[in-house]
Parts: structure tokens; C-alpha cells; sequence
């Protein structure tokens, strides 16, 4: 168990600023999640922080050692690849005890990963025999073995069928917990970033755009491209005007803690307002209602549906609905906002 | 600045070596001055020999691709009668040198000798060099598309014709280019059926004693010939590279209901098996029985074998030490640097073994005299001529052990030495071990560069056959022929078990469970473990990417 620190951590390939300037902390025995869309550099991070890749730049610390010049397997890093990647010529048994000393091997510590896992009495299979939800459960036990401070996992679930990645998580984010190992885990996955980690940290462009627990970032996200990559966004013009934010919804509630500058807050300045989905609320047109709106299109999704609404001036937004939604497309709803807006 | 200087230091060094017969004879050909060079090459006698060593490649690539292909479609795609059976017999050519097939043909029919009887015995030999790739290709294409073409309304022979074809186009030229790369190199079989082409021309010129700058000029005429080929076989590859499989369904595709045509067409390709097979098989049984009972003919032998054999171990081993680093610099650090020692590397192997011989000889008697008369002149021969062969066997093993599971061994704390013992060479060795046979295997079948450099009074099986058959001694050359077929077989049937039927009880070393999903080889596997052995021949000359040599072969 230990904290790991990312300190202003450069890393260019060629022309290519990878990594402009990272700075992330993880602290001790959490599970942080680096999300971001594919290309953003947190591949690179991870590799970064594993030593596979050296850094321009900046200073790793893991557990408050300096390992930015240490060599990979110096580090007590363990790692688990994208594609599991098990020693295929080794068994499973062999695969999980390639880190540890022979007295370790014999020690039963093998066989406790693997219970961790959820694989208890696979020892014996070779690499080939597991199905591609097993195979990434080894090398979660592989990497957990040799008991790392720190253990780095690159979209390890990226290719498994959503089912059995919702299951695989929850063991994994278990065995992690159950093993006291801090961990790192890149996603482009935002349920997975968020279902999983303490801690997510937002990326973009080789930089981190924002840090914190999922709650946090996914109620007051930073800026707006934050807001719509982590779940449905629902971003309106607003004036605001004595704590109240006017916008085409109607006078809404600004939620505390604005994350923007003090001199933004000027009172009857236009800014922009987040909701989210879930805080739009339909019901059955009634003449009287003010706000109402025209269903463009319902993605039923099962356990909700999303409705995109559209407004009598034009603007589109999103509204969830839980269970069937009720509403058909070209159907006239009245809208009510429950809950307060957030300023951008 | 460079990944891995020591790695790219060592296939440099390796490079290096491997090109000093070809540096070498540019440094004389420049020395014998332009008034000679002209001289000697625009001659009447120069111009026919081009005209024939060109009219011969030509008249047998066209032939082989026309067979090759033939075969390959009757035996991948339709409901060919014992088209297992023929998918093996067709390889299996491959096997047979082209001097062996020479004095099979001159010890059965009389009088066979000229330009289309050569033409007829190289043909045979090297079918399955356009055979091999297409089969393969063909297996390999993802049936799905042609499944898309049928759904969009293409009737089958339509949706062949107009997806599976069109991919396999460059599998077909890349055999073809081989062909024709291997016709203007052969001395064997032209020497033995006596057709005068450039490689006769050159090795009677040394061979008589007069005019070593004019061999060297005429090989230097042969060098461009060579080039312009290969600069043919550069450019199919650029476009062939783009026809990559893209993941797709591993299933075997719909064969084509042949009809009225399935015996006649059984009869066509069992036909060509006689003549290729046959043959050869006919003539050493007839003359086998008077070769051995000739006195002290079976102490002669052994002795060729003993030292066909260690000179071949010898040449296997430096191959194997020069390819290493050139093949994980490709394989690790694939980039400007990389692709011009694999261009260097291949240069020399798609010259004629005759001229990397002459120019060793050369080299050996105005440079290197400690190493002249000795096996380790002919040792630097054969590795010079095989790099390429061993560089992609390296290759395809390096993939066995991509950089992700060393990464993974080292983030669990083990050392550099320790991964590389555990991991990286655990993987890689059944590749290697292939490789150094597939060398070991064209070694003992090479035959001019052995003639030119061998040690006085030292014969190997290859020069024996040829020496007894160039005085019409055809019993006293059958053992010979035989225990070369014997040794070639050999390590051929080793190749098949390590890649085929075998692996997936004991290595899986596909590149498919490398990446963590697994390969299923089938039963079936005769036809494809042979093309896998082929592919990693004709890989290793450029033709196809590596990876794919012990891929083919556990695809099934």
C-alpha cells in the first residue's frame, strides 16, 4: 500500500506532445481511474508510471520513493495489460507465481489470489483452456501475487462483453480492496471509471482536465467538455440574476460552490448552466403548464429511457425517465427541473 | 536517437559480413576498368545468353503461376477427389533439389537436354512456390467476404472472382517473382540438362581455368537481371502489405461444386504429380541397386554425408548468430534503420549461390587467404546467401514473445536476464529451432557456391551427385540423389511436427495465444503445416510478413 505521485510529468513521441504536464495523486490504498477518450496520453501515463516509457520530464513517487529513473522491474509496479496478456507457454498457476520467490510459491499465497479472483482450482490450466473473462482474472492474480504497493490496470476489460464485465469489475475492485493495493485504472469506460475508482481523474489532450471522488466530477464537472463526457449533459444559456439562473427551463436554483471565477458571477451576466437528464422531469401536458415540449426521440434503455425533448424556442434537451417512459415520439410533455443547475 | 543501439550495432556488424561477397565483386568488376566491362559485355555471345536465361525465367514463371494457381484453387476450394492427398503431393516438389530432379529426368529419357527440357524439370520443381502462397492465401481469407458478396446478389463463382481473388493477387505474384528469382540463380538442373545460360556460361569460364574478370563481369550483368526482378517483387510487396486480414471468422470457406469436371480434373493434377514426383522416384529406384553395389561406392557415400552434414550444422549456426540481431531489430525496433538492414540482408540471398561463390573465391585468393581451402569461406556463403531465411524465422519467433509479456515480467519485479531466459527465449526457441533447420535443410541442397569453395578433396553429397552425373556415371550418382532427398526430407518432417498437429497439446506458439486468444488447429492440418514450412521459406525471402510462416501453419 502506498501513495503514488505524478508530479508536472512531460513525455513527447517525436512532434507528439503526449503527456503535456501531468500532475496526479492517488493516495494510499485507492482505486483512482485516469479516463479519457482514446489518444488522450493516458496509455502513455500508465507506462509512464510502470517505467516502460521514460518521461521528459516531471517525477513519479510511489509510496514517497522517486522511481522516475528506476528500472521496471525495480519499481513494485505490477501491471495488468489490455489484453491480459498470460505467459502462454506458462499454466495458470505458473503464470500467477512468476513473481514471487520459490519459498513464496509454496507458501499458498498462489492459491489465495486466485480464490480472490474467483478462480480457486484453475492452477492446473494453461492460458489457452480460460475463456478471455478468466484469462483477464489471472492476470489481475499475477499482478496482485507478489503483494505491489501499486498495481496499474490498462483498459483491462475493454474486450469482454458487457455482462461479464460488470461481474469481472466488481471481483477485481474486491480483490484490490481485499489486497490493500493502491491502483491505477485507464478507461475510456466512464461507467467504468465511475462505478469502480475513489478517485477519477478526467484527461484530455495529454493533460489532466480534472480531479476527484466520481460524485464530485460528476456533479460539478470543470468545463463543459467535461460535463458531456461524463454522462448526458443537459448545458443551457442562463442569466444570472440573485442566485437564480434564467433559462429557457425556467428560473432555476444555482447549486453552491460555483467552479468558476468569482468575477464570472457577476450578477446579469449570460453564462452557461449544467442539469442533468435525470433532474428533467416529464408529466403530461396540461394547457396551464409553462414549459412544455415535443418528444423527438425516446432511446429506451430498459431499467430508463433518454428523451430528447424539444422546446418551444428550438433547444433540444435530454430527460431520463426510469422504466418504460410513457411518452411517444411527437407527443406533447410539460417539463419541470427538480433540483438546482450548475454554472459553467 | 536510437532504441536499442547495442541491438542495432550487432545487425549492422551482422550486415556487414553478410554483404562481402557483394561488395566484394563490385570492388573487382570497378577495378577490371569500363573499357573491359564494355567489351566483355556487349558482346553477341552475352546478348544470347541474356536472351536465354530471360526466355527461360520467363517461359517457367508463367508456367508455374498457371500451375500453382491451378492446384491451389482445385485443392483449397473445390470438392476435389482426394484433394487432401494433393495438397500434400503438390508441396512436396519443394523438397526435390533441381539438379536431383536434372538427373532423375537425364537418367530416364535420352537425350534430354536444351532450353525446354530445363524449362519443363524447373517448372516442376518450383510450382510450389506460387502454390504454397496461394494455398495459403486462399485457406486464409476470410470466408465472410465472400458471404457479404453473396448477400449483395454475387452468384459463387462471382463473389470469388471478385473479393477472394483479388486478395490473393499479390500472394500469387510474390510466388511468381520467386520463380523467376530462382530460375535465373539455378545452376543445378541448367547444367545438367545443358542449356547454356548465365550461370553455366559463368561457372564454365572459372571452371575451365581462364577469364575470371570476365565470369565476374558476365555475374554482374546477371546481378542486374536479378535487380530488376527484385525491384518488381519490392513494389508487389508495398501494395500486398495493404491486403492485411482484418480479424474476421475463423472458418474454412465453401468449396465450389466442380461437376462434370471433378475427374477429369483429378487426373490433370495427379498427372503433374507423376511427372514432378514420379519421376525422380523411378529413376533412383532404377538406379540405386547398381549405384550401391558398386565397390566401396557406400564408404564414399558416407563420407559425402558426414560432411555434407557438419558443414551444413556449421553454416545453420553462423546464419542463425548473424540473423538474431537483425531479426529482433526488426522485429523490436521496426523503423528506417530496421528496413534498410532487412533490404541489405535479403540482397545477397537473391543472388545466384554461383556468384556469391565466384566472388568468395575471388575474395579468398587476392584477400582472405587464411580462410581459403577451408569450410569457413563456404560457411560464410551459406550464410550470406541465407540470412534472410534465418531473419525471418527470428522475426516470426519474436513474435511469439511480443513486448507486452516481457513488460509484464519485469513489472513483477524479475530482472532483464531472467524474463529473457523465462519468457522471451522460452518462446521464441521452437521458432529458432525451425529456422536454423530450414537453413540447415537449403544448405545441404546447395549446390554451386559448395562446387566453387568446398576444400579440395572434400565432397559433400551434393557435389558428388553432380560430378558422377556430369560423366553419365548415373549409377554411381543415384545414393547420392537418394540421400539427399533422405537429409532434405528430414528436417522437413521435423519443420511439420513443430509447427503443425503437435503444438496445441504441447507450445502454443501462434501468435493468436500470444495475444490471449485461442488458436484451434485442426485435423487437418497436412496441407497447411507443409505450406506453413514454405511460407517461412518464401517469409523469410520478403514475400509475405513475418508471423505468418508458423501462423499458417496451425490455422488449419
Amino acid at each position: 500500500m502506498a501513495e503514488l505521485v505524478v508530479r508536472d510529468v512531460h513525455k513527447a513521441f517525436g512532434p507528439v506532445r503526449a503527456l503535456a504536464g501531468v500532475s496526479l495523486t492517488v493516495p494510499a490504498g485507492s482505486l483512482a481511474a485516469v479516463l479519457g477518450p482514446s489518444g488522450c496520453g493516458k496509455t502513455t501515463l500508465l507506462r509512464c508510471i510502470a517505467g516502460f516509457e521514460r518521461v521528459d520530464s516531471g517525477e513519479i513517487l510511489v509510496g514517497g520513493r522517486v522511481v522516475t529513473s528506476v528500472a521496471p522491474h525495480r519499481r513494485r509496479v505490477a501491471v495488468v495489460p489490455q489484453e491480459a496478456a498470460l505467459f502462454p507457454h506458462l499454466s495458470v498457476f505458473e503464470n500467477v507465481a512468476y513473481g514471487l520467490s520459490r519459498a513464496e510459491r509454496r507458501s499458498g499465497r498462489v492459491e489465495t489470489v486466485l480464490s480472490l479472483v474467483g478462480l480457486a482450482g484453475y492452477e492446473a490450466r494453461m492460458p489457452h483452456q480460460l475463456s478471455g473473462g478468466q484469462q483477464h482474472r489471472v492476470a489481475v492474480a499475477r499482478a496482485l501475487a507478489p503483494r505491489p504497493p501499486l498495481v496499474l490496470l490498462d483498459e483491462p476489460f475493454g474486450s469482454l462483453d458487457a455482462a461479464l464485465r460488470a461481474d469481472i469489475r466488481r471481483d477485481v475492485r474486491e480483490a484490490l480492496r481485499a489486497d490493500g493495493a493502491t491502483a491505477v485504472l485507464v478507461t475510456h469506460d466512464q461507467g467504468e471509471a465511475l462505478s469502480m475508482a475513489d478517485e477519477v481523474a478526467v484527461m484530455r489532450s495529454g493533460q489532466i482536465i480534472q480531479c476527484g471522488p466520481p460524485e464530485a466530477v460528476y456533479s460539478a464537472p470543470a468545463d463543459p467538455w467535461v460535463a458531456s463526457f461524463i454522462g448526458e449533459a443537459v448545458l443551457l444559456p442562463a442569466v444570472v440574476t440573485d442566485g437564480l439562473a434564467r433559462t429557457v427551463l425556467g428560473d432555476l436554483p444555482l447549486a453552491s460552490a460555483p467552479v468558476r471565477k468569482a468575477e464570472d458571477a457577476v450578477s446579469g451576466e449570460a453564462g452557461m448552466v449544467l442539469l442533468r437528464p435525470e433532474q428533467l422531469e416529464i408529466m403530461p401536458a396540461k394547457a396551464t403548464d409553462r414549459i412544455r415540449a415535443t418528444v423527438s426521440r425516446v432511446d429506451f434503455h430498459g431499467h430508463d429511457a433518454l428523451l430528447s425533448l424539444r422546446l418551444a424556442d428550438g433547444t433540444t434537451v435530454a430527460a431520463r425517465v426510469l422504466g418504460p417512459a410513457g411518452a411517444v415520439v411527437g407527443g406533447e410533455v410539460s417539463v419541470r427541473v427538480r433540483g438546482a443547475a450548475r454554472p459553467l | 536517437m536510437l532504441p536499442h543501439p547495442a541491438l542495432a550495432l550487432l545487425a549492422s556488424a551482422a550486415i556487414v559480413v553478410a554483404l562481402i561477397p557483394l561488395v566484394y565483386l563490385a570492388v573487382r568488376v570497378a577495378g577490371a576498368g569500363w573499357q573491359r566491362i564494355v567489351d566483355e559485355i556487349f558482346t553477341a555471345r552475352t546478348a544470347v545468353l541474356a536472351g536465354r536465361s530471360i526466355g527461360l525465367a520467363a517461359v517457367v514463371t508463367l508456367a508455374c503461376v498457371v500451375l500453382g494457381v491451378g492446384s491451389a484453387f482445385l485443392v483449397t476450394r473445390t470438392d476435389l477427389p482426394g484433394r487432401r492427398v494433393f495438397g500434400v503431393l503438390a508441396a512436396l516438389p519443394l523438397a526435390i533439389p533441381t539438379y536431383v530432379a536434372g538427373f532423375a529426368w537425364v537418367s530416364t529419357v535420352d537425350n534430354f537436354a536444351g532450353f525446354w527440357d530445363a524449362a519443363l524439370v524447373l517448372v516442376l520443381c518450383s510450382y510450389p512456390y506460387v502454390y504454397l502462397p496461394t494455398a495459403a492465401a486462399l485457406t486464409g481469407a476470410d470466408p465472410a467476404q465472400e458471404e457479404v458478396a453473396r448477400s449483395l446478389g454475387d452468384g459463387p463463382w462471382r463473389a470469388f472472382m471478385r473479393t477472394t481473388l483479388r486478395q490473393i493477387r499479390p500472394a500469387v505474384v510474390a510466388g511468381g517473382l520467386l520463380v523467376a528469382l530462382y530460375v535465373l540463380s539455378d545452376f543445378g538442373a541448367v547444367s545438367i540438362v545443358r542449356v547454356d545460360v548465365f550461370t553455366r556460361a559463368i561457372f564454365t569460364s572459372i571452371n575451365l581455368g581462364f577469364d575470371k574478370t570476365g565470369a565476374l563481369v558476365l555475374a554482374t550483368v546477371l546481378v542486374a537481371l536479378t535487380a530488376a526482378v527484385l525491384v518488381g517483387e519490392v513494389l508487389t510487396r508495398q501494395r500486398g502489405a495493404r491486403y492485411a486480414r482484418l480479424s474476421g471468422a475463423g472458418r474454412p470457406p465453401a468449396r465450389i461444386g466442380l461437376g462434370r469436371l471433378r475427374w477429369p480434373a483429378a487426373g490433370l493434377i495427379a498427372a503433374v504429380a507423376a511427372l514432378a514426383l514420379g519421376v525422380p522416384a523411378m529413376s533412383l529406384l532404377r538406379w540405386v541397386a547398381a549405384g550401391v553395389s558398386r565397390p566401396g561406392s557406400l564408404a564414399e557415400v558416407a563420407v559425402a554425408a558426414g560432411n555434407t552434414l557438419w558443414v551444413s550444422a556449421l553454416g545453420a549456426l553462423l546464419t542463425l548468430l548473424l540473423a538474431l540481431p537483425v531479426g529482433l531489430l526488426l522485429a523490436r525496433a521496426p523503423g528506417p534503420l530496421a528496413t534498410v538492414v532487412d533490404r541489405l540482408a535479403y540482397l545477397p540471398h537473391a543472388l545466384p549461390g554461383l556468384v556469391i561463390g565466384l566472388s568468395l573465391v575471388s575474395f579468398g585468393t587476392t584477400v582472405a587467404f587464411a580462410l581459403y581451402q577451408t569450410v569457413w569461406l563456404l560457411v560464410l556463403a551459406y550464410s550470406t546467401l541465407f540470412l534472410p531465411l534465418a531473419v525471418g524465422a527470428v522475426g516470426a519467433a519474436a513474435a511469439q514473445a511480443p513486448p507486452a509479456l516481457e513488460e509484464v515480467a519485469k513489472s513483477l519485479g524479475r530482472g532483464p536476464m531472467y524474463v529473457l531466459r523465462t519468457i522471451t527465449l522460452r518462446l521464441t526457441a521452437p521458432g529458432l529451432g525451425a529456422g536454423a533447420a530450414l537453413v540447415f535443410l537449403t544448405c545441404v541442397k546447395e549446390l554451386p557456391a559448395t562446387l566453387l569453395l568446398r576444400p579440395t578433396n572434400m565432397d559433400t553429397l551434393a557435389t558428388e551427385l553432380w560430378t558422377h552425373t556430369s560423366f553419365g556415371a548415373y549409377a554411381a550418382a543415384a545414393p547420392y540423389a537418394l540421400l539427399l532427398v533422405l537429409v532434405a526430407a528430414v528436417p522437413t518432417w521435423w519443420l511439420s511436427t513443430r509447427t503443425g498437429v503437435s503444438t496445441r497439446a504441447r507450445l502454443p506458439i501462434t501468435t493468436g495465444v500470444a495475444a490471449g486468444v485461442p488458436v484451434e488447429a485442426s485435423a487437418g492440418t497436412d496441407l497447411s503445416t507443409t505450406a506453413g514450412i514454405a511460407s517461412a521459406e518464401i517469409a523469410s525471402a520478403g514475400m509475405v510478413t513475418p508471423g505468418t510462416s508458423t501462423g499458417a501453419g496451425t490455422r488449419g
